[in-house]
Protein backbone atom coordinates (compact mmCIF):
# COMPACT_ATOMS: atom_id res chain seq x y z
CA UNK A 1 0.00 0.00 0.00
CA UNK A 2 1.88 3.06 -1.13
CA UNK A 3 1.46 5.94 1.29
CA UNK A 4 0.30 9.36 -0.18
CA UNK A 5 2.03 12.41 0.35
CA UNK A 6 -0.78 14.96 1.64
CA UNK A 7 -0.25 18.73 3.39
CA UNK A 8 -1.53 18.07 6.28
CA UNK A 9 -0.85 21.32 7.47
CA UNK A 10 -3.24 23.14 4.88
CA UNK A 11 -5.66 20.57 5.17
CA UNK A 12 -5.80 21.30 9.04
CA UNK A 13 -6.14 25.00 8.07
CA UNK A 14 -8.50 24.42 5.58
CA UNK A 15 -10.98 22.46 8.36
CA UNK A 16 -9.68 25.27 10.87
CA UNK A 17 -7.76 22.89 13.21
CA UNK A 18 -4.48 23.08 15.12
CA UNK A 19 -1.93 20.43 15.09
CA UNK A 20 1.10 19.63 16.98
CA UNK A 21 3.94 18.92 15.25
CA UNK A 22 3.48 15.30 16.55
CA UNK A 23 0.04 15.31 15.38
CA UNK A 24 1.12 16.35 11.62
CA UNK A 25 3.10 13.53 11.43
CA UNK A 26 0.32 11.22 13.09
CA UNK A 27 -2.26 12.08 11.19
CA UNK A 28 -0.29 12.84 8.00
CA UNK A 29 0.43 9.27 7.92
CA UNK A 30 -3.17 8.18 8.78
CA UNK A 31 -4.95 10.22 6.05
CA UNK A 32 -1.71 9.33 3.42
CA UNK A 33 -3.06 5.14 4.74
CA UNK A 34 -6.57 6.01 3.58
CA UNK A 35 -6.69 7.80 0.62
CA UNK A 36 -3.70 4.90 -0.23
CA UNK A 37 -6.57 2.61 0.44
CA UNK A 38 -9.36 4.28 -1.62
CA UNK A 39 -6.65 4.32 -4.35
CA UNK A 40 -7.53 0.84 -4.61
CA UNK A 41 -10.40 1.75 -6.77
CA UNK A 42 -8.04 2.87 -9.61
CA UNK A 43 -7.79 -0.56 -9.93
CA UNK A 44 -11.36 -1.02 -11.47
CA UNK A 45 -12.30 -0.70 -15.10
CA UNK A 46 -14.80 2.23 -15.39
CA UNK A 47 -14.53 2.47 -19.04
CA UNK A 48 -18.08 3.25 -20.56
CA UNK A 49 -19.12 4.24 -17.43
CA UNK A 50 -21.03 7.60 -16.88
CA UNK A 51 -19.48 9.57 -13.40
CA UNK A 52 -22.39 10.25 -10.85
CA UNK A 53 -22.50 11.37 -7.33
CA UNK A 54 -25.25 8.80 -6.83
CA UNK A 55 -26.00 5.54 -6.81
CA UNK A 56 -30.00 5.48 -6.95
CA UNK A 57 -30.82 6.87 -10.54
CA UNK A 58 -33.32 9.24 -9.00
CA UNK A 59 -34.01 12.59 -10.20
CA UNK A 60 -36.47 15.94 -9.01
CA UNK A 61 -36.80 14.75 -5.77
CA UNK A 62 -38.77 18.04 -4.22
CA UNK A 63 -41.41 19.40 -2.06
CA UNK A 64 -44.32 21.51 -2.18
CA UNK A 65 -43.54 25.44 -0.74
CA UNK A 66 -45.39 25.25 1.81
CA UNK A 67 -44.53 26.81 5.34
CA UNK A 68 -43.92 24.51 8.12
CA UNK A 69 -43.69 25.25 12.05
CA UNK A 70 -40.08 26.44 13.23
CA UNK A 71 -38.84 25.83 16.57
CA UNK A 72 -39.35 28.56 19.42
CA UNK A 73 -36.42 30.84 19.30
CA UNK A 74 -35.57 29.30 23.52
CA UNK A 75 -35.90 25.82 21.82
CA UNK A 76 -33.23 26.59 18.67
CA UNK A 77 -30.83 28.38 21.21
CA UNK A 78 -30.49 25.61 24.07
CA UNK A 79 -27.40 24.30 22.68
CA UNK A 80 -25.77 27.55 22.03
CA UNK A 81 -22.93 28.04 24.17
CA UNK A 82 -23.32 31.84 24.26
CA UNK A 83 -26.31 34.09 23.59
CA UNK A 84 -28.34 37.25 24.01
CA UNK A 85 -30.96 39.09 22.20
CA UNK A 86 -32.21 35.77 20.58
CA UNK A 87 -28.98 35.69 19.05
CA UNK A 88 -26.36 33.11 19.03
CA UNK A 89 -23.22 34.84 20.73
CA UNK A 90 -19.57 34.13 19.67
CA UNK A 91 -16.22 36.11 19.39
CA UNK A 92 -16.14 38.98 17.07
CA UNK A 93 -16.16 38.07 13.54
CA UNK A 94 -13.38 40.02 11.56
CA UNK A 95 -13.03 39.00 7.74
CA UNK B 1 -1.34 54.85 -22.89
CA UNK B 2 -5.64 54.78 -22.80
CA UNK B 3 -6.86 51.92 -20.77
CA UNK B 4 -10.38 50.80 -20.83
CA UNK B 5 -12.16 48.64 -17.84
CA UNK B 6 -13.60 45.22 -18.37
CA UNK B 7 -16.46 44.32 -15.85
CA UNK B 8 -18.33 41.45 -14.91
CA UNK B 9 -21.01 41.35 -12.52
CA UNK B 10 -22.53 38.38 -9.93
CA UNK B 11 -25.61 39.41 -9.05
CA UNK B 12 -27.34 37.30 -5.79
CA UNK B 13 -31.22 37.66 -5.49
CA UNK B 14 -33.65 36.34 -2.76
CA UNK B 15 -36.46 34.04 -4.53
CA UNK B 16 -39.92 34.44 -3.70
CA UNK B 17 -41.08 31.61 -1.89
CA UNK B 18 -43.05 31.18 0.89
CA UNK B 19 -40.41 28.47 2.47
CA UNK B 20 -37.28 28.30 2.54
CA UNK B 21 -35.29 26.34 0.20
CA UNK B 22 -34.75 23.12 1.68
CA UNK B 23 -37.14 23.51 4.99
CA UNK B 24 -40.53 24.36 5.73
CA UNK B 25 -39.39 27.49 7.98
CA UNK B 26 -40.90 30.67 6.48
CA UNK B 27 -38.91 32.70 4.24
CA UNK B 28 -39.69 36.09 5.31
CA UNK B 29 -38.00 39.51 6.28
CA UNK B 30 -38.07 41.10 9.46
CA UNK B 31 -39.27 38.15 11.33
CA UNK B 32 -37.77 38.34 15.36
CA UNK B 33 -34.37 36.41 15.47
CA UNK B 34 -34.45 33.12 15.15
CA UNK B 35 -37.76 32.40 14.81
CA UNK B 36 -37.96 31.28 11.46
CA UNK B 37 -35.01 28.75 12.03
CA UNK B 38 -35.11 24.42 12.51
CA UNK B 39 -32.84 21.49 12.80
CA UNK B 40 -32.03 21.89 8.97
CA UNK B 41 -31.32 25.54 8.22
CA UNK B 42 -29.74 25.48 11.46
CA UNK B 43 -27.15 23.01 10.30
CA UNK B 44 -27.92 20.47 12.90
CA UNK B 45 -26.77 17.02 12.56
CA UNK B 46 -28.72 14.00 10.74
CA UNK B 47 -31.17 16.01 8.83
CA UNK B 48 -32.09 15.98 5.60
CA UNK B 49 -32.39 18.98 2.82
CA UNK B 50 -35.21 18.75 0.21
CA UNK B 51 -35.84 21.08 -2.69
CA UNK B 52 -38.56 23.45 -2.85
CA UNK B 53 -40.11 22.83 -5.79
CA UNK B 54 -41.25 26.55 -6.00
CA UNK B 55 -37.67 27.67 -5.99
CA UNK B 56 -36.74 25.27 -8.89
CA UNK B 57 -39.64 26.78 -10.75
CA UNK B 58 -38.85 30.40 -10.54
CA UNK B 59 -35.10 29.22 -10.53
CA UNK B 60 -36.41 27.88 -14.79
CA UNK B 61 -38.49 30.81 -14.95
CA UNK B 62 -35.39 33.30 -14.43
CA UNK B 63 -33.37 31.33 -17.08
CA UNK B 64 -36.43 31.69 -19.55
CA UNK B 65 -36.47 35.56 -18.64
CA UNK B 66 -32.56 36.01 -19.01
CA UNK B 67 -32.85 34.20 -22.30
CA UNK B 68 -30.74 31.18 -20.79
CA UNK B 69 -30.82 27.64 -21.73
CA UNK B 70 -32.48 25.42 -18.83
CA UNK B 71 -30.32 22.44 -18.54
CA UNK B 72 -31.55 18.84 -19.22
CA UNK B 73 -29.50 18.21 -15.97
CA UNK B 74 -28.45 19.87 -12.58
CA UNK B 75 -27.07 18.99 -9.36
CA UNK B 76 -25.87 20.66 -6.37
CA UNK B 77 -22.77 20.80 -4.64
CA UNK B 78 -21.71 21.67 -1.45
CA UNK B 79 -19.50 24.77 -0.96
CA UNK B 80 -17.06 23.76 1.81
CA UNK B 81 -16.11 27.32 4.53
CA UNK B 82 -15.93 28.06 7.44
CA UNK B 83 -17.88 31.42 8.87
CA UNK B 84 -20.18 31.31 11.32
CA UNK B 85 -22.65 32.53 9.06
CA UNK B 86 -22.87 28.94 7.98
CA UNK B 87 -23.48 26.24 10.55
CA UNK B 88 -23.16 23.57 8.32
CA UNK B 89 -19.56 24.40 7.27
CA UNK B 90 -21.36 24.36 3.79
CA UNK B 91 -23.09 26.29 1.19
CA UNK B 92 -24.88 24.23 -1.03
CA UNK B 93 -24.89 25.76 -4.45
CA UNK B 94 -24.55 24.46 -8.31
CA UNK B 95 -21.00 24.27 -9.28
CA UNK B 96 -20.58 22.70 -12.59
CA UNK B 97 -24.16 21.81 -13.32
CA UNK B 98 -26.15 25.06 -12.89
CA UNK B 99 -29.98 24.66 -13.23
CA UNK B 100 -29.74 27.55 -16.38
CA UNK B 101 -26.50 29.02 -18.67
CA UNK B 102 -25.66 30.79 -21.66
CA UNK B 103 -28.07 33.69 -21.46
CA UNK B 104 -28.55 37.42 -22.83
CA UNK B 105 -30.12 40.80 -21.31
CA UNK B 106 -31.01 43.08 -23.61
CA UNK B 107 -31.71 47.06 -22.27
CA UNK B 108 -31.40 50.66 -23.44
CA UNK B 109 -28.36 52.26 -22.21
CA UNK B 110 -27.32 56.00 -23.32
CA UNK B 111 -29.99 55.61 -26.26
CA UNK B 112 -29.28 52.32 -27.22
CA UNK B 113 -29.75 48.49 -27.13
CA UNK B 114 -27.24 47.22 -25.11
CA UNK B 115 -26.34 43.63 -24.39
CA UNK B 116 -24.60 41.45 -21.77
CA UNK B 117 -24.15 37.91 -22.12
CA UNK B 118 -25.63 35.84 -18.95
CA UNK B 119 -23.08 32.90 -18.38
CA UNK B 120 -25.14 31.26 -15.55
CA UNK B 121 -28.28 31.98 -12.90
CA UNK B 122 -27.94 29.20 -10.60
CA UNK B 123 -29.75 28.61 -7.30
CA UNK B 124 -27.98 28.21 -4.24
CA UNK B 125 -28.84 29.20 -0.31
CA UNK B 126 -28.39 32.33 1.77
CA UNK B 127 -26.73 32.60 4.93
CA UNK B 128 -27.42 33.53 8.32
CA UNK B 129 -27.09 37.86 9.32
CA UNK B 130 -24.55 38.76 11.41
CA UNK B 131 -24.70 41.62 13.93
CA UNK B 132 -21.23 42.56 15.49
CA UNK B 133 -20.76 44.40 18.74
CA UNK B 134 -18.17 45.89 20.87
CA UNK B 135 -16.37 42.28 21.38
CA UNK B 136 -18.83 39.89 20.20
CA UNK B 137 -20.67 38.98 17.11
CA UNK B 138 -24.60 37.38 17.07
CA UNK B 139 -26.01 35.47 14.38
CA UNK B 140 -29.78 35.70 13.25
CA UNK B 141 -30.27 32.13 11.01
CA UNK B 142 -33.58 33.50 9.90
CA UNK B 143 -32.17 33.89 6.76
CA UNK B 144 -30.22 30.69 6.08
CA UNK B 145 -31.38 28.78 3.71
CA UNK B 146 -33.91 31.29 1.90
CA UNK B 147 -33.48 30.11 -2.16
CA UNK B 148 -31.20 32.08 -3.59
CA UNK B 149 -30.26 32.68 -7.54
CA UNK B 150 -26.79 33.90 -8.59
CA UNK B 151 -26.59 35.37 -11.91
CA UNK B 152 -23.10 35.74 -13.30
CA UNK B 153 -22.64 38.02 -16.42
CA UNK B 154 -19.83 37.11 -18.93
CA UNK B 155 -17.42 40.24 -18.67
CA UNK B 156 -19.52 42.59 -21.38
CA UNK B 157 -19.94 45.96 -19.48
CA UNK B 158 -17.81 48.58 -19.98
CA UNK B 159 -18.42 51.43 -17.49
CA UNK B 160 -20.38 51.78 -14.43
CA UNK B 161 -23.17 53.76 -15.71
CA UNK B 162 -23.35 50.33 -18.13
CA UNK B 163 -23.06 48.46 -14.58
CA UNK B 164 -25.88 50.57 -13.02
CA UNK B 165 -28.05 50.43 -16.11
CA UNK B 166 -27.63 46.46 -16.45
CA UNK B 167 -28.68 45.84 -12.68
CA UNK B 168 -31.83 48.22 -12.91
CA UNK B 169 -32.60 46.18 -16.11
CA UNK B 170 -31.89 42.90 -14.23
CA UNK B 171 -34.07 44.12 -11.35
CA UNK B 172 -37.14 45.26 -13.36
CA UNK B 173 -36.84 41.86 -15.60
CA UNK B 174 -37.04 40.05 -11.80
CA UNK B 175 -39.96 41.86 -10.28
CA UNK B 176 -41.67 42.20 -13.80
CA UNK B 177 -41.09 38.54 -13.67
CA UNK B 178 -42.71 37.96 -10.29
CA UNK B 179 -39.20 35.83 -9.38
CA UNK B 180 -38.20 38.07 -6.70
CA UNK B 181 -39.31 41.11 -5.11
CA UNK B 182 -35.88 43.01 -5.30
CA UNK B 183 -36.45 45.12 -2.17
CA UNK B 184 -32.94 46.28 -1.72
CA UNK B 185 -33.68 47.67 2.01
CA UNK B 186 -34.55 44.05 2.94
CA UNK B 187 -31.20 43.11 1.47
CA UNK B 188 -33.24 41.17 -1.45
CA UNK B 189 -30.40 41.68 -4.46
CA UNK B 190 -27.00 42.12 -3.61
CA UNK B 191 -23.99 42.74 -5.99
CA UNK B 192 -20.21 41.51 -6.43
CA UNK B 193 -18.08 43.15 -9.09
CA UNK B 194 -15.18 41.93 -11.20
CA UNK B 195 -13.03 44.39 -12.53
CA UNK B 196 -9.54 44.15 -14.48
CA UNK B 197 -8.10 46.74 -17.03
CA UNK B 198 -6.43 46.91 -20.30
CA UNK B 199 -4.59 48.63 -22.84
CA UNK B 200 -7.42 49.58 -25.34
CA UNK B 201 -6.86 47.80 -28.32
CA UNK B 202 -5.48 44.76 -26.12
CA UNK B 203 -7.08 41.23 -26.34
CA UNK B 204 -5.59 39.51 -23.27
CA UNK B 205 -7.48 40.53 -20.39
CA UNK B 206 -5.90 42.30 -17.43
CA UNK B 207 -5.75 41.10 -13.83
CA UNK B 208 -9.38 40.59 -12.76
CA UNK B 209 -10.01 42.39 -8.85
CA UNK B 210 -13.43 41.85 -7.68
CA UNK B 211 -14.99 44.15 -5.32
CA UNK B 212 -17.62 42.93 -2.54
CA UNK B 213 -19.80 44.78 0.34
CA UNK B 214 -21.87 47.11 -2.42
CA UNK B 215 -25.13 47.41 -0.67
CA UNK B 216 -26.86 49.43 -3.05
CA UNK B 217 -26.46 49.99 -7.22
CA UNK B 218 -25.19 53.02 -6.95
CA UNK B 219 -22.86 51.62 -4.24
CA UNK B 220 -21.81 49.15 -7.32
CA UNK B 221 -21.58 52.15 -9.72
CA UNK B 222 -19.16 54.38 -7.04
CA UNK B 223 -17.16 51.50 -6.15
CA UNK B 224 -16.50 51.04 -9.92
CA UNK B 225 -15.91 55.08 -10.35
CA UNK B 226 -13.16 54.38 -7.35
CA UNK B 227 -11.87 51.31 -8.93
CA UNK B 228 -11.23 51.87 -12.39
CA UNK B 229 -9.06 54.90 -12.05
CA UNK B 230 -6.84 53.58 -8.99
CA UNK B 231 -5.97 50.14 -11.11
CA UNK B 232 -5.35 52.56 -14.15
CA UNK B 233 -3.30 54.94 -12.52
CA UNK B 234 -1.34 51.79 -10.52
CA UNK B 235 -0.29 50.94 -14.18
CA UNK B 236 0.66 54.33 -15.27
CA UNK B 237 3.09 54.69 -12.42
CA UNK B 238 4.69 51.05 -13.38
CA UNK B 239 2.89 49.28 -10.25
CA UNK B 240 1.85 45.74 -11.14
CA UNK B 241 -1.59 44.57 -10.12
CA UNK B 242 -2.27 41.37 -8.51
CA UNK B 243 -5.67 38.97 -8.46
CA UNK B 244 -7.17 39.60 -5.28
CA UNK B 245 -10.69 40.82 -3.16
CA UNK B 246 -11.53 44.24 -2.07
CA UNK B 247 -14.10 45.47 0.24
CA UNK B 248 -15.67 48.79 -1.01
CA UNK B 249 -16.53 50.91 2.11
CA UNK B 250 -19.05 53.13 1.23
CA UNK B 251 -18.26 55.77 3.73
CA UNK B 252 -14.61 56.66 3.00
CA UNK B 253 -15.79 55.76 -0.77
CA UNK B 254 -12.81 53.77 -1.20
CA UNK B 255 -12.07 50.04 -1.72
CA UNK B 256 -9.44 48.45 0.25
CA UNK B 257 -7.59 44.86 0.11
CA UNK B 258 -9.37 42.16 1.87
CA UNK B 259 -7.66 39.10 0.46
CA UNK B 260 -5.39 37.79 -1.96
CA UNK B 261 -5.14 34.92 -4.17
CA UNK B 262 -3.10 33.40 -2.03
CA UNK B 263 -5.57 33.65 0.97
CA UNK B 264 -8.48 32.96 -1.58
CA UNK B 265 -10.59 29.96 -0.03
CA UNK B 266 -10.18 26.66 -1.30
CA UNK B 267 -13.55 25.59 -1.38
CA UNK B 268 -13.43 21.94 -2.22
CA UNK B 269 -16.68 21.27 -3.85
CA UNK B 270 -17.68 18.21 -4.25
CA UNK B 271 -21.43 17.21 -5.15
CA UNK B 272 -23.84 16.99 -2.40
CA UNK B 273 -24.64 13.31 -1.89
CA UNK B 274 -28.25 14.55 0.11
CA UNK B 275 -29.79 15.85 -2.96
CA UNK B 276 -30.95 14.26 -6.23
CA UNK B 277 -29.92 16.02 -9.15
CA UNK B 278 -32.75 17.76 -11.30
CA UNK B 279 -34.00 16.79 -14.77
CA UNK B 280 -36.53 18.92 -15.65
CA UNK B 281 -39.54 17.39 -17.91
CA UNK B 282 -40.97 19.04 -20.92
CA UNK B 283 -44.78 18.97 -18.96
CA UNK B 284 -42.60 20.53 -15.95
CA UNK B 285 -40.87 23.37 -18.54
CA UNK B 286 -44.31 23.54 -20.40
CA UNK B 287 -46.14 24.61 -16.78
CA UNK B 288 -42.82 27.12 -16.19
CA UNK B 289 -42.85 28.86 -19.58
CA UNK B 290 -46.52 29.47 -19.39
CA UNK B 291 -45.75 31.70 -16.22
CA UNK B 292 -43.43 33.46 -18.66
CA UNK B 293 -44.41 37.79 -18.82
CA UNK B 294 -43.48 40.63 -21.68
CA UNK B 295 -40.44 42.36 -20.66
CA UNK B 296 -40.37 45.76 -20.06
CA UNK B 297 -38.18 46.36 -23.30
CA UNK B 298 -40.32 43.89 -25.05
CA UNK B 299 -43.07 45.50 -24.47
CA UNK B 300 -42.33 48.93 -24.99
CA UNK B 301 -40.88 47.70 -28.74
CA UNK B 302 -44.65 46.05 -29.10
CA UNK B 303 -46.30 49.09 -27.85
CA UNK B 304 -44.14 51.19 -30.42
CA UNK B 305 -44.56 49.25 -33.50
CA UNK B 306 -47.99 47.62 -32.95
CA UNK B 307 -49.82 50.88 -32.08
CA UNK B 308 -47.27 53.61 -33.36
CA UNK B 309 -46.19 55.28 -30.41
CA UNK B 310 -44.08 57.53 -29.63
CA UNK B 311 -41.42 56.20 -27.48
CA UNK B 312 -42.10 58.12 -24.21
CA UNK B 313 -45.48 56.91 -24.49
CA UNK B 314 -44.18 53.60 -24.46
CA UNK B 315 -42.19 54.12 -21.62
CA UNK B 316 -45.34 55.69 -19.25
CA UNK B 317 -47.50 52.62 -20.18
CA UNK B 318 -44.24 50.14 -19.51
CA UNK B 319 -43.91 51.78 -15.99
CA UNK B 320 -47.68 52.12 -15.39
CA UNK B 321 -48.55 48.54 -16.08
CA UNK B 322 -52.80 48.98 -14.89
CA UNK B 323 -52.56 52.01 -17.28
CA UNK B 324 -51.56 49.86 -20.17
CA UNK B 325 -53.74 47.20 -19.63
CA UNK B 326 -56.51 50.06 -19.53
CA UNK B 327 -55.19 51.84 -23.13
CA UNK B 328 -54.44 48.20 -24.53
CA UNK B 329 -57.67 46.74 -23.72
CA UNK B 330 -59.11 50.01 -24.96
CA UNK B 331 -57.32 50.13 -28.26
CA UNK B 332 -58.26 46.60 -29.55
CA UNK B 333 -61.45 48.71 -31.22
CA UNK B 334 -59.27 52.24 -31.82
CA UNK B 335 -58.96 53.71 -35.09
CA UNK B 336 -56.45 55.63 -34.02
CA UNK B 337 -54.56 53.94 -31.06
CA UNK B 338 -52.04 57.05 -31.19
CA UNK B 339 -54.43 59.45 -30.30
CA UNK B 340 -56.18 56.92 -27.32
CA UNK B 341 -52.57 57.12 -26.41
CA UNK B 342 -52.41 60.57 -26.05
CA UNK B 343 -55.91 61.23 -24.37
CA UNK B 344 -55.18 57.99 -21.84
CA UNK B 345 -51.90 59.33 -20.96
CA UNK B 346 -51.89 63.52 -21.13
CA UNK B 347 -55.67 63.98 -19.88
CA UNK B 348 -57.03 60.76 -18.15
CA UNK B 349 -53.63 60.16 -16.35
CA UNK B 350 -53.64 64.39 -15.11
CA UNK B 351 -57.24 64.02 -14.19
CA UNK B 352 -56.98 60.87 -12.49
CA UNK B 353 -54.07 62.52 -10.50
CA UNK B 354 -55.80 65.65 -9.95
CA UNK B 355 -58.80 63.95 -8.23
CA UNK B 356 -57.01 60.95 -6.52
CA UNK B 357 -58.80 59.00 -7.93
CA UNK B 358 -57.77 55.48 -10.11
CA UNK B 359 -58.93 53.43 -13.00
CA UNK B 360 -61.41 51.69 -11.26
CA UNK B 361 -63.27 54.61 -9.78
CA UNK B 362 -63.76 55.69 -13.45
CA UNK B 363 -67.25 56.87 -14.01
CA UNK B 364 -67.25 56.47 -18.01
CA UNK B 365 -66.21 53.56 -19.81
CA UNK B 366 -63.42 53.32 -22.30
CA UNK B 367 -65.31 53.33 -25.18
CA UNK B 368 -66.31 56.90 -24.25
CA UNK B 369 -62.74 58.29 -25.27
CA UNK B 370 -63.05 56.17 -27.95
CA UNK B 371 -66.08 58.15 -29.14
CA UNK B 372 -64.49 61.18 -28.16
CA UNK B 373 -61.41 60.51 -30.54
CA UNK B 374 -64.06 59.87 -33.12
CA UNK B 375 -66.05 63.21 -32.67
CA UNK B 376 -62.73 65.09 -33.26
CA UNK B 377 -61.55 62.99 -36.15
CA UNK B 378 -64.52 63.52 -38.10
CA UNK B 379 -64.49 67.06 -37.84
CA UNK B 380 -67.73 67.45 -35.05
CA UNK B 381 -66.28 68.89 -32.60
CA UNK B 382 -63.20 70.87 -31.90
CA UNK B 383 -59.75 69.05 -30.23
CA UNK B 384 -60.41 72.48 -27.83
CA UNK B 385 -63.58 71.54 -27.18
CA UNK B 386 -62.62 67.96 -26.60
CA UNK B 387 -60.89 68.90 -23.80
CA UNK B 388 -64.44 70.50 -22.14
CA UNK B 389 -66.56 67.83 -23.44
CA UNK B 390 -63.71 65.16 -21.61
CA UNK B 391 -63.47 67.23 -18.24
CA UNK B 392 -67.55 66.76 -18.28
CA UNK B 393 -67.29 62.73 -19.29
CA UNK B 394 -64.97 62.59 -16.42
CA UNK B 395 -67.07 64.74 -13.58
CA UNK B 396 -70.48 62.95 -14.23
CA UNK B 397 -69.80 59.71 -16.68
CA UNK B 398 -72.29 61.01 -19.37
CA UNK B 399 -71.25 59.83 -23.26
CA UNK B 400 -69.36 62.35 -24.98
CA UNK B 401 -72.19 62.73 -27.58
CA UNK B 402 -74.66 63.43 -24.17
CA UNK B 403 -72.53 66.00 -23.47
CA UNK B 404 -72.25 67.73 -26.84
CA UNK B 405 -75.68 67.62 -27.25
CA UNK B 406 -76.74 69.20 -23.82
CA UNK B 407 -74.15 72.00 -24.34
CA UNK B 408 -74.93 72.34 -27.95
CA UNK B 409 -70.86 71.60 -28.98
CA UNK B 410 -71.32 70.11 -32.29
CA UNK B 411 -68.86 72.18 -34.52
CA UNK B 412 -70.04 74.43 -37.02
CA UNK B 413 -69.33 73.28 -40.60
CA UNK B 414 -71.68 75.38 -42.01
CA UNK B 415 -70.17 77.65 -44.39
CA UNK B 416 -72.52 80.51 -44.26
CA UNK B 417 -72.88 80.52 -40.20
CA UNK B 418 -68.65 80.57 -40.79
CA UNK B 419 -68.86 82.92 -43.37
CA UNK B 420 -71.05 85.38 -41.07
CA UNK B 421 -68.63 84.89 -38.02
CA UNK B 422 -65.90 86.10 -40.85
CA UNK B 423 -67.22 89.07 -41.52
CA UNK B 424 -67.97 90.09 -38.35
CA UNK B 425 -64.01 89.86 -37.34
CA UNK B 426 -63.04 90.94 -40.80
CA UNK B 427 -65.61 93.98 -40.16
CA UNK B 428 -64.50 94.55 -36.31
CA UNK B 429 -59.87 94.24 -36.95
CA UNK B 430 -59.19 96.58 -39.56
CA UNK B 431 -55.47 96.84 -38.32
CA UNK B 432 -55.39 92.99 -38.36
CA UNK B 433 -56.46 93.39 -41.99
CA UNK B 434 -53.93 95.95 -42.97
CA UNK B 435 -51.45 93.66 -41.28
CA UNK B 436 -51.85 90.42 -43.02
CA UNK B 437 -51.92 92.14 -46.45
CA UNK B 438 -49.03 94.26 -45.06
CA UNK B 439 -47.38 90.45 -45.68
CA UNK B 440 -48.18 89.77 -41.58
CA UNK B 441 -48.77 86.20 -41.80
CA UNK B 442 -49.47 86.24 -37.81
CA UNK B 443 -52.51 88.25 -38.15
CA UNK B 444 -54.41 85.55 -39.68
CA UNK B 445 -53.86 83.60 -36.48
CA UNK B 446 -55.75 86.39 -34.77
CA UNK B 447 -58.63 86.64 -36.75
CA UNK B 448 -58.86 83.30 -36.69
CA UNK B 449 -59.02 83.60 -33.02
CA UNK B 450 -61.35 85.97 -33.06
CA UNK B 451 -63.71 83.95 -35.41
CA UNK B 452 -63.66 80.84 -33.00
CA UNK B 453 -64.19 83.58 -29.88
CA UNK B 454 -67.18 84.75 -31.99
CA UNK B 455 -68.10 80.98 -32.69
CA UNK B 456 -68.01 79.96 -28.71
CA UNK B 457 -65.63 77.65 -29.84
CA UNK B 458 -67.69 75.57 -32.27
CA UNK B 459 -66.75 76.68 -35.89
CA UNK B 460 -64.38 74.15 -37.68
CA UNK B 461 -60.84 75.82 -37.27
CA UNK B 462 -59.66 74.53 -40.63
CA UNK B 463 -62.81 75.95 -42.36
CA UNK B 464 -62.37 78.78 -40.99
CA UNK B 465 -59.13 79.58 -42.03
CA UNK B 466 -60.12 78.64 -45.59
CA UNK B 467 -62.85 81.40 -45.65
CA UNK B 468 -61.03 84.37 -44.07
CA UNK B 469 -58.36 83.60 -46.16
CA UNK B 470 -60.76 83.50 -49.09
CA UNK B 471 -62.16 86.69 -48.12
CA UNK B 472 -59.27 88.90 -47.38
CA UNK B 473 -57.85 88.21 -50.86
CA UNK B 474 -61.37 89.76 -51.89
CA UNK B 475 -60.88 92.69 -50.03
CA UNK B 476 -57.44 93.32 -51.59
Amino acid sequence: MSVREIDVRYVAHLARIELSPEEERQFGAQLGQILGYIEKLNQLDVNGIEPTAHAVPMVNVTRPDEIKPSLPAAEALRNAPAQANDLFMMPKIVE
Amino acid sequence: MEYEAVIGLETHVQLKTQSKMWCGCANEFGASPNTHVCPVCLGLPGVMPVPNEEALRLTALTGLLLNCEITAYAKFDRKNYFYPDMPKNYQITQYDRPSTKNGLVEFEFEGKLAQVRINRAHLEEDVGKSFHFDRQSGLDFNRAGVPLLEIVTEPDITSPDMAYAYLEALKEILIHGGVSDCDMEKGMVRCDVNVSVRPIGQKELGMKIEIKNMNSFSGARRALEYEIPRQIDTLRQGGKLAQETRRWEDSTGMTEIMRTKEEAHDYRYFPEPDLMPLAPTPEWLAAVRARQVELPLAKKRRLMTQYQLPASDADTFVNDTPLARYFEAAATGAKNPKALANWVINNLRAKMAEAQITLADLKFPAASILSLIELVDAGKISSKIAQEVFAEMFASGETPEQVVTRKGLIQVSDTGAIEKFCDEAIAANPRSVADYQAGKAAALNFLKGQVMKLSKGKANPGLAGQVLERKLAQIK
